[in-house]
């Protein structure tokens, strides 16, 4: 049966022999590897330039093989701008973290998607600074524990935590936002679909076009990989729903009433 | 309607041992070995390969590609 006839399924050769330097069971190996395979299914992979952040995923570009540039913290949408206006037939992707995206970049991820630039962003928002220990992010649950909130976040003190994608998919700018997981099968297709679908608006230049991954972090979090799994599913999911936000540039949900939802509390 | 066979060959050194490709495994296939590779990880292993289908659900969703799958069509 180990036969080259009857292969179904194998490791994209985009991603490099590197070994990860992810915690077993983190979600960004397989961000990573749909990414490269969404690259390879369209063929592009001369014309991909990537941009990592810094965080967990500072190595990503030891892991896929595609032109890759460093951002300083928080600058990718920035430096992918940049690109993507001196190539414009490039297809320029921002691969960004929570403590990236949504805390120290918070400007150039709101202006990259107010001016619509023709870029795909790549959210993974596992709601902690995973490389750093821990720490409390803008993302972090409310009442939930992290290295800097050891008796759980307290929205009185810390203020409730911060739902950007609902955020930016009211500005003009963006095409396409949505949100999905990868800890389960099922999850993993349909986030493939989404980027490939991101892909295919930035090669028709309708806009930017931003998935949110929600991904577990069970070295922070403390758990086993499929224990944080289970938790990021009872505890993220009421906060975080998944699906789509913007579709084809028009809202497909009640984004203020989102907005406004107050965090459950998690313990 | 017969069902396919599948079988699954897990790159060793490569698995990290974090078990989401048993739980997403629809069929029970999949077990952790109680040898560990170089870098001291339980690794994947088929425990009852008779039930593999071939369906590809352990190799989407493994954060580090370790798995490649064949299947062959019942005749």
């Amino acid at each position: 049966m180990i036969k080259e006839e009857n292969l179904v399924y194998r490791r994209t050769p985009l991603m490099t022999d590197a070994t990860l330097s992810y915690c077993p069971g983190c979600g960004h190996g397989t961000v990573h590897r749909l990414i490269m395979e969404v690259v390879e299914e369209m063929g592009i992979q001369q014309d991909t330039i990537g941009i990592s952040p810094v965080g967990c995923a500072v190595l990503a570009y030891d892991f896929m093989d595609v032109d890759f540039s460093e951002a300083a913290h928080g600058r990718a949408p920035a430096v992918a701008t940049g690109i993507k206006r001196l190539w414009p037939d490039k297809f320029v992707f921002t691969y960004q973290g929570d403590g990236d995206l949504a805390a120290i970049g918070t400007a150039e991820t709101i202006h990259a998607c107010n001016r619509g630039e023709n870029i795909c962003i790549f959210f993974i928002n596992n709601g902690i600074y995973g490389m750093t220990g821990g720490q409390m992010a803008p993302t972090t649950l409310e009442g939930m524990k992290s290295s800097t909130t050891p008796y759980g976040r307290d929205a009185m003190k810390m203020g409730p935590p911060f739902k950007i994608t609902e955020l930016i998919a009211q500005l003009p700018g963006t095409h396409y936002v949505t949100r999905h997981a990868v800890h389960k099968a099922g999850l993993v297709r349909k986030a493939k679909k989404a980027i490939r679908k991101a892909f295919e608006i930035q090669q028709e230049k309708k806009g930017l076009a931003f998935i949110e991954f929600l991904s577990n972090c069970n070295s922070g979090w403390k758990m086993t990989p499929n224990d944080s799994n289970q938790w990021l599913e009872e505890h993220m999911y009421p906060f975080y729903p998944l699906g789509d936000i913007k579709v084809d540039g028009k809202l497909v949900k009640d984004v203020c009433k989102d907005l406004m939802q107050k965090s459950p509390v998690t313990t | 309607m017969a069902k396919a066979k599948g079988a699954i060959v897990v790159d060793v050194e490569r698995c990290k041992g974090c078990e989401v490709c048993v739980v997403n495994c629809p069929t029970d296939v999949i077990g952790m070995t109680e040898q560990v590779n170089t870098k001291g990880y339980h690794y994947a292993y088929m425990k009852y390969p008779e039930n593999c289908t071939g369906c590809t659900n352990c190799a989407v969703v493994c954060p580090d590609g370790a798995i490649t799958v064949y299947r062959v069509k019942p005749q």
